[in-house]
């Protein structure tokens, strides 16, 4: 693959073409009112979150609860998160869990789709039916508990990290990719005497960047978000994934009881403190997503049509 | 399972189980089978011995946490005492065999019917008030000449699939809860704040809103490429013809969509006992199990929140064999309608 670089060339401007007519006024106005409403109702919370989380106690006061129009910044709230206590250590665990485990996920997802595309290889029929069967019935909840109860791994990040270590739909999307790579590339470094692991590192992961960067992305994302196993295999409250502590803070409407104290207040949290949380779960998704997102259409829908 | 129902991301040549009758044609499956016949196993191990361990990693996660608990399925026909012995597989042992005694007092239990009319009633609304908006969302990105704007769109109306449930009932809450921004302003106004959150009545308008607001842009990825790969000439045909605007749509867009459109509406179908699990679960409290609970929840509360491990596991097996059943009828059902389904038999 050669790079060749090309000057941005302005961009034509779009036009309608000749045979279409005209939109109506009303059908305009009403198409744009309708995708501006939409476009607010993602932005228009955030907003207000990030506002009242930096907002201080007065204004929140006056404002009677969630604060609009922000007036100064008090990062008193982020303060008292990071002194430490409940949502850092909570903080800690989730990179801790979406770091190792999208590694993990990753790696298993990567090496399956290999290890599953080519059509003559010994065995192929019957592990592609056993990879993909597990598409079409799930692992049911009781079983997989007392499998994972059963294994020790109970109050432990492995119990979030390995069950969802590899996810059909993930490898699907990735051996379809795997299998759009010409072939011609994949004989030469046979020929070459590259075996399949050096041919999967030096030929086909580098053409693959984009699909690996959605689905670590989608992994990620599982395990950043990961709540109900949590509910399910975590009981040690220091142990609580930050979406644990989110539900316990703004569902519950308290802090949770820790073992080491936060900061010794049992209060309940403040509005800012509670809007401090949220951000701080929403942060990393938002910062990562936007440039990710330019792959969704190419890495997820050769998966999508596909399977 | 067999081999022929895996799905048709397989391949369809891949997918013929041995002995199933050719096509009238040259049959490159075959060729190939004849082929490698000549080979013997141990030179094929000693050639693909890196892909098999390749494979393995994935082949023994999938094996513990999938197709142990599927097998684990049995204990729907014990009593399942987990305090007998020291790990789940010695109470497994150890526990009485009753055959279906825990079906019969699940059939018998009000509370599982409720659950069961509760999820059905939630497919049914969600299927009418939901499934059709990406579409529709699709269309109108679609015909967006300015590519920037569409790609913001884009960009913002993905995100809300990318939070948890947790977040997503946080932000309800924050905006429309008892001290939310809402009640806050209608107070403020002097009127008395609407029961969003917790009210049992309406609680299905609001798990839809919720859904709605997390996924409906993300659904239109599918429908955005199916778009795009209808042919132009089309539309300026029929354009020359004297087609409107609407009537382009319906006879041109919608048919191209067609394939998509089954293909989702059969994985819903099949889906139509799984409503979301975290969201009814996180709102279950707030607006009380009557209206809230449906089979996920049923399961969970049934089973490891109470201690009931049988009882759970029957309920759940009840619901995947329903599951397995819809969704190999729906796409039979598409079959019989000439569209392609998510696994072929051919």
């Amino acid at each position: 693959m050669t790079t060749t670089i090309t000057r941005k060339s302005p961009r034509p401007r779009a036009r309608r073409a000749v045979w279409e007519e005209r939109p109506t006024l009303i059908g305009q106005a009403g198409k744009a009112l309708l995708l501006g409403l939409l476009v607010l109702s993602v932005l228009f919370p955030l907003w207000v979150i990030l506002v009242t989380s930096f907002s201080s106690r007065e204004t929140i006061a006056n404002a009677g609860g969630l604060v609009v129009i922000p007036r100064g910044v008090d990062t008193s709230a982020y303060e008292v998160i990071f002194a430490g206590g409940a949502v850092t250590r909570a903080l800690w665990i989730s990179t801790l869990v979406t770091v190792i485990g999208t590694a993990i996920a990753l790696t298993v997802t990567v090496l399956a789709a290999y290890g599953l595309s080519r059509p003559r290889s010994l065995g192929y029929r019957w592990l592609l039916a056993y990879f993909l069967l597990p598409f079409l019935i799930y692992p049911p909840l009781v079983p997989k508990y007392l499998v994972v109860t059963g294994l020790g791994l109970k109050d432990t990040i492995w119990a979030l990290i390995l069950p969802p270590a590899i996810s059909v739909f993930n490898l699907v999307v990735v051996r379809g990719f795997f299998q759009g790579i010409p072939q011609e590339l994949l004989d030469s470094a046979r020929i070459d005497g590259a075996n399949d692991f050096r041919t999967l590192a030096r030929i086909v992961l580098p053409l693959s960047r984009a699909v690996i960067a959605v689905v670590g992305l989608f992994y990620a994302v599982t395990y950043w978000n990961v709540w109900f196993d949590a509910v399910l295999f975590i009981d040690r409250n220091d142990m609580y994934p930050i979406q644990r502590v989110l539900q316990s803070y703004l569902l519950a409407g308290q802090a949770p009881k820790t073992s080491g104290g936060a900061s010794g207040i049992t209060m309940p949290p403040t509005e800012a403190i509670k809007m401090a949380v949220v951000v701080l779960t929403v942060a990393p998704i938002v910062a990562v997503y936007p440039f990710i997102q330019r792959h969704f259409v190419k890495g997820v829908l050769i998966g999508a049509i596909k399977g | 399972m067999r081999t022929r129902h895996a799905p048709a991301g397989a391949g369809t040549d891949q997918a013929r189980p041995r002995g199933a009758s050719p096509p009238a044609t040259f049959d490159p499956p075959r060729a190939r089978r004849a082929d490698r016949r000549r080979v013997s196993l141990r030179a094929r191990l000693r050639r693909d011995w890196q892909l098999l361990a390749m494979v393995a990693p994935g082949f023994v996660i999938l094996l513990i946490f999938s197709y142990v608990p599927i097998l684990g399925n049995v204990i729907a026909f014990q009593d399942y005492n987990p305090y007998l012995g020291d790990n789940p597989l010695e109470a497994f042992v150890q526990s009485n065999w009753i055959g279906f005694g825990q079906f019969q007092l699940l059939f018998e239990d009000p509370a599982f019917w409720d659950a069961f009319r509760n999820t059905l009633a939630i497919t049914a609304f969600q299927l009418v008030f939901f499934f059709p908006l990406p579409i529709a969302l699709a269309i109108a990105l679609h015909h967006l000449l300015s590519s920037r704007l569409r790609g913001f769109i884009q960009t913002v109306v993905y995100l809300p699939h990318f939070f948890s449930w947790v977040l997503v009932v946080s932000f309800f809450v924050a905006m429309f809860g008892g001290a939310g921004l809402l009640a806050q302003t209608m107070r403020e106004a002097g009127t008395e704040p609407w029961n969003i959150m917790t009210n049992p009545d309406t609680f299905i308008i609001l798990v839809t809103a919720e859904a709605v607001w997390k996924d409906v842009g993300w659904g239109t990825i599918v429908f955005l490429a199916a778009l795009s790969t209808i042919d132009q000439n089309l539309y300026e045909a029929a354009a020359a013809d004297g087609a409107g605007r609407w009537c382009r749509l319906w006879h041109i867009t919608l048919p191209g969509l067609r394939p998509v459109i089954v293909l989702l509406l059969i994985l819903r179908l099949g889906d139509a006992l799984s409503v979301g699990f975290e969201q009814f679960l996180l709102q279950r409290e707030a607006v009380g199990r009557q209206a809230s609970e449906v089979l996920d929840t049923f399961v969970y509360h049934f089973s490891i929140a109470t201690g009931n491990y049988g009882y759970g596991a029957a309920a759940g097996l009840f619901k995947a064999v329903i599951g397995l059943c819809l969704i190999l009828a729906a796409n039979r059902v598409a079959h019989m309608l000439g569209e392609r389904g998510i696994y072929s038999r051919s």
